[in-house]
């Protein structure tokens, strides 16, 4: 000991203690969850994990609800979720007290049934400001089994906008029902009964057909006309164009 | 000479240090790493183009579950608008903003027009996992790509990163914030709630490995397609019926 010098002595004291802090704090205080990533992965993780739900999914409603459920499935809301209409309803799972809200007012279906040229064909959709004005949808459609309130005689109530094409094209004058057959059940069940479409090319021949007796008709030679395609495939049947 | 032999009791040093650490390593991985024999699933999610109506449920679901501030910048899903002209110009709008709303909506001289609903991709490669310079942000065993806002510095660096616009910087809160498969509701066995709501089923979730899951079926069925696929991300958001136009 005599033979260290007292500046080095004092030197390795300090470089101790600060080696023994390091360990300490490295080790002993840091929590893992800051030093270990896998530790902290899986803090977090549960963190996440529990937080509260403020939508209690559909399947919860039918413990208490039977009515509606149960008329639901069978109609063409069977896909939509209690909660798509009724809002977020953990709370009023917890506390019967807290009703979630029933839409009622006349805004709100359209907010999926509005005419949109986005929105995919088939999609049933109406224009708000013709359709039945200031009236509350739920007056004729219950919305727990939407249907016309009743039958539809004309196609267009459905197929407005292939109507309103038509309504505006050469082909104006045609019936819908000169190249589709609907059978009585596609009004009530459209998905499941669809209307015909016209064959193969020799339809439209029965008007543009060379041979054909309607006079009014632009006519092509079906033999040379067109090749192998179908008429439809390069004219649109609802908006024939000009010549 | 001195010199040499320092270097030289320095190097012996290395191995002895790798011993070190992968001692360190041992003991931590026995303490807490996760459990090997039980097998989680790897979530996913399947969007259905032909089938969404930009209704705007489910991020109005979103914002609710999850406090989204209301605003329409902050998203974490959103559902764009897109409208392919007959002049091949390509429109995109976001629903619910004010350009969208504004009545520009779908012209007439339209070719095609969809919505494509959009969310965090939780990809199996995220970018946005990489850059963290806090390691705030990571991939949880179950595929999911979460953000530790307790420790998020709110340097943005994951908002830039991320090819899918899927981050934005919480105003609140000040850190990153994104979809996270609604994990608290999955976790519980519950849907997230952009899926619950979604009225037509564009959107599937469900286990990505599982050979009864919903994702399976849409896999066999549709044509399947992911956003971006060139940058190898690997998301595990899969599109049926994506059309070329879609970035």
């Amino acid at each position: 000991m005599r033979n260290i010098p007292d500046s080095v002595l004092r030197l390795s004291i300090v470089v101790v203690a600060i080696a023994v802090s390091f360990v300490t704090i490295r080790f002993f205080v840091l929590p893992a969850s800051l030093t270990d990533m896998d530790a902290h992965k899986a803090r977090a993780t549960e963190h996440e994990a529990a937080r509260e739900i403020r939508f209690a999914g559909s399947a919860i409603c039918a413990d208490c609800h039977v009515e509606e459920p149960g008329k639901i499935v069978q109609g063409y809301h069977s896909l939509l979720s209690c909660e798509t209409c009724h809002g977020p309803a953990q709370a009023h799972v917890e506390d019967l007290d807290i009703k979630p809200t029933a839409p009622r007012r006349r805004e709100f279906c359209p907010v999926c049934h509005t005419y949109d040229r986005s929105r995919p064909t088939g999609f049933p959709q109406i224009n708000p400001v013709a359709h039945n004005p200031l009236e509350p949808c739920i007056q004729c459609h219950d919305p727990h089994d939407p249907k016309p309130p009743e039958t539809p005689r004309e196609c267009s109530a459905c197929h407005a906008e292939i109507a309103r094409t038509k309504a505006i094209s050469h082909h104006v004058g045609l019936e819908c029902t000169t190249c589709h057959v609907a059978p009585d059940e596609h009004r009530v069940t459209p998905r499941t009964n669809r209307a015909t479409k016209p064959a193969g090319r020799q339809f439209c021949g029965t008007c543009h057909g060379e041979d054909s007796e309607n006079k009014g008709a632009l006519k092509v030679d079906l033999a040379t006309h067109g090749g192998r395609y179908q008429c439809w495939q390069c004219h649109y049947p609802h908006l024939p164009e000009e010549s | 000479m001195l010199r040499r032999k320092l270097l030289r009791k320095l190097v012996s040093l290395i191995p002895l240090a790798g011993t070190f650490q992968a001692i360190s390593k041992l003991g931590t991985a026995q303490g807490i790493g996760p459990d090997s024999e039980h097998t989680l699933p790897t979530y996913g999610m399947g969007i259905q183009i032909d089938k969404c109506i930009g209704c705007a449920r489910c991020l109005e679901a979103c914002k609710t579950e999850n406090n989204v501030p209301p605003e329409p910048i902050f998203v974490r899903t959103w559902v764009e608008r897109y409208v392919i002209k007959t002049n091949n110009e390509v429109d995109v709008t976001l629903l619910g903003a004010e350009a969208d709303a504004a009545g520009e909506v779908a012209p007439r001289n339209a070719l095609r027009s969809f919505f494509v609903p959009k969310l965090c991709n939780q990809c199996a490669n995220p970018p946005c996992v990489q850059v963290c310079p806090v390691e705030a942000t990571f991939i949880t065993d179950d595929g999911v790509v979460l953000v530790d806002g307790d420790r998020c510095l709110g340097c943005g660096y994951c908002i830039q990163a991320c090819p899918y616009g899927a981050r934005y910087m919480h105003p609140v809160t000040r850190t990153a914030d994104k979809c996270t498969f609604c994990y608290h509701r999955i976790r519980k066995g519950l849907l997230p709630a952009c899926v619950e709501v979604c009225p037509t089923q564009a959107r599937v979730f469900g286990d990505l490995d599982s050979k009864a899951s919903p994702l399976n079926r849409l896999k066999r069925m549709k044509k399947i397609h992911v956003l971006k696929p060139s940058l190898n991300t690997e998301p595990k958001v899969i599109y049926a019926d994506l059309d070329g136009e879609v970035r």
